[in-house]
């Protein structure tokens, strides 16, 4: 349904978007996680034909971006970063304004709005000026014109953005809905919302993918990346030399300092050698003060992303 | 074509739904009338519609039509909501064309009030129809030409206050100030700035005359302009 191929946006001298690439099949809900200023609305204004990307291409349900532009953009549903709405306009004018954009008649279009009006819970607020309403009930506008012409694929920045947690919890559980029958992108930099409503996660930083997959494929490749942390007391060079041969190790860095020895340990992929390391202590009769899992969670991983990314690019 | 209409009524709707639209209307008529009783009730004044269309209702378009203009694209750029309007399946040429359209429409509703005059000329003399015509089909190539340079410099920036600036520098410069430059020329430039001049151009169609030549300067100048006003929005995407 969408297909990124290494495509990079430049602003001036700015990459804001490095070479990326993704592939989105039909259905589902994929996220677009990231730090502020990754890149993540500037690839969704490139997928809904809003820019032109600096090289490399795109399409959407079968048509480029660029060369099928008009094709494209009939086939998608965008929610921009901030819901720009015609504030005189009243909420059921300007869904009939964007339905005959969209080509569609007025009894199809009657019958659309009222559809989107029940499922964005919308009620009789859509008869009232848009200017007038709530940000949340804004949001929830801009989400129904999204919606309006039951299109292939929904493009959403950032849908949940300043809305109290009852809404976010509705529209999070609309995205899923959604995900039923559309293909729904959305972004978002709350680690949590994407793990909650995505099928498939894409993290974005600096312009460029770091990692994409399913929760649980994330959760593996980064406990790969976690490091056992344990405090033992006792000499540290035999320590260092009995954890080094336990099978499971691949690395050990210890450090010493009064009378006690942190060990981090980089266990071998799929290895947990937290029992093990125990095993050795006690059979030693060396005490232990702490072992852990360093690291282990995806949003650890978020976190230190997040971090690399402001230290390289400082915004 | 669907889409040029729907953009413009979505324009006109806008317009009765601002307050902008409410002080233009109230200062065309205010100014226009003003112009009007002081020119056709003196003592000895032929019954026409002459100081009016002379000189005054130009001067009054240029500073009035600008308000008009200045939100039409500007407003978009500034709220963002150019972002929902170029991701519907929409061109260009149909948002800029929609939008003249639309202002069209409103400044067509403007003129329509000044058809009291000749209302009330009529009740004291004649009043010549075919003079009359000519006199409207004139202010309304006027009108549609400010209206696209209005239209052309709102697509340039999203400040409102640029936009209308710019725009009344510009109207009042192509309208009162290449006439008189022109005689400070010679030759050939000087055969360029008069035939520039809209105030010239516009003239005959006062004194009750439709000449072909005045006829394409404005249809030329309007399709110019809103050639640049789409090419200035196409530029936008590869900013
Ligand atoms: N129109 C523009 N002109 C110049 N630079 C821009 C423009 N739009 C975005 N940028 C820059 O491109 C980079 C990526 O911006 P983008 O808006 O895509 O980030 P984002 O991931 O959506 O961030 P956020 O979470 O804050 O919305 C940023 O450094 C931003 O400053
Ligand atoms: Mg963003």
């Amino acid at each position: 349904m969408i297909r990124v191929e290494n495509v990079s946006k430049k602003y001036g001298p700015l990459l804001a978007v490095d070479n990326i690439s993704f592939h989105v099949e039909r259905g589902g809900v994929v996220g677009f996680l990231g730090p502020n200023g990754a890149g993540k609305s500037t690839t969704m204004k490139i997928l809904t034909c809003f820019q032109p990307a600096t090289s490399g291409s795109a399409s959407v349900a079968g048509f480029d971006v660029f060369k099928q532009s008009l094709e494209a953009r009939r086939r998608t549903g965008y929610l921009p970063e901030n819901t720009p709405l015609y504030p005189e306009m009243r909420g059921d004018e300007f869904l009939h304004f964007r339905g005959k954009l969209r080509g569609m008649q007025r009894p199809q279009r009657l019958e659309a709005i009222k559809r989107v009006t029940d499922r964005c819970w919308l009620g009789d607020f859509i008869s009232r000026p848009i200017g007038h309403l709530s940000k949340g009930m804004r949001q929830r506008v801009g989400l129904a014109d999204a919606m309006l012409h039951d299109p292939d694929v929904l493009v959403l920045d950032e849908p949940t953005i300043g809305l109290d947690p009852n809404q976010i919890r509705e529209t999070r559980s609309l995205i899923k809905e959604l995900g039923e029958r559309h293909t729904v992108l959305l972004s978002s930099h709350i680690l949590h919302e994407v793990e909650q409503t995505c099928d498939r996660t894409i993290i974005i930083a600096a312009g460029k993918i770091i990692a994409s997959g399913s929760t649980d494929e994330l959760q593996k490749q980064f406990s790969a990346h976690a490091r056992v942390i344990a405090e033992i007391k006792g000499p540290a060079d035999e320590m260092a030399a009995g954890v080094k041969a336990l099978p499971g190790v691949q690395d050990v860095e210890v450090t010493a300092s009064d009378g006690w020895v942190r060990l981090a340990v980089s266990p071998k992929p799929d290895h947990d050698v937290r029992e093990d390391l125990f095993k050795l202590a006690t059979s030693k009769g060396w005490s232990l003060r702490e072992i852990r899992l360093e690291g282990a969670t995806l949003e650890d991983f978020f976190v230190k992303v997040t971090a690399e990314q402001q230290r390289s690019h400082p915004l | 074509m669907g889409n040029i209409l729907t953009m413009a009524r979505r324009e006109l709707g806008a317009y009765f739904l601002s307050p902008i639209a409410y002080v233009v209307i109230a200062i065309f008529l205010f100014t226009s009338g003003l112009v009007f009783g002081i020119g056709a009730f003196q003592p000895g004044a032929e019954a026409s519609l002459r100081t009016l269309f002379d000189f005054w209702i130009i001067l009054i378009l240029a500073l009035v039509l600008p308000m008009l203009t200045m939100r039409l694209m500007s407003e978009e750029l500034r709220s963002g909501t150019i972002e929902t309007l170029m991701t519907a399946p929409i061109t260009e040429i149909e948002v800029v064309v929609g939008k003249f359209v639309g202002a069209m429409a409103f400044y067509g509703a403007m003129l329509a009030t000044l058809l009291i005059y000749p209302i009330i000329l009529s009740m004291y003399g004649n009043v010549d129809p075919v003079m009359l015509l000519c006199n409207y089909i004139g202010l309304l190539l006027l009108g549609g030409l400010y209206i696209t340079v209005g239209l052309f410099f709102s697509t340039c920036t999203k400040h409102q206050v640029v936009a209308i600036l710019l725009t009344a520098g510009v109207l009042a410069f192509m309208t009162f100030a290449f006439d008189p430059l022109s005689q400070l020329l010679e030759g050939w430039p000087r055969v360029i700035l008069q035939q520039l001049s809209v105030r010239t151009h516009f003239h005959d169609f006062v004194r009750g005359l439709i000449d072909l030549n005045h006829l394409a300067f404005f249809v030329t100048m309007v399709g110019l302009f809103l050639f640049l006003a789409v090419k200035r929005l196409e530029m936008r995407r590869w900013q």
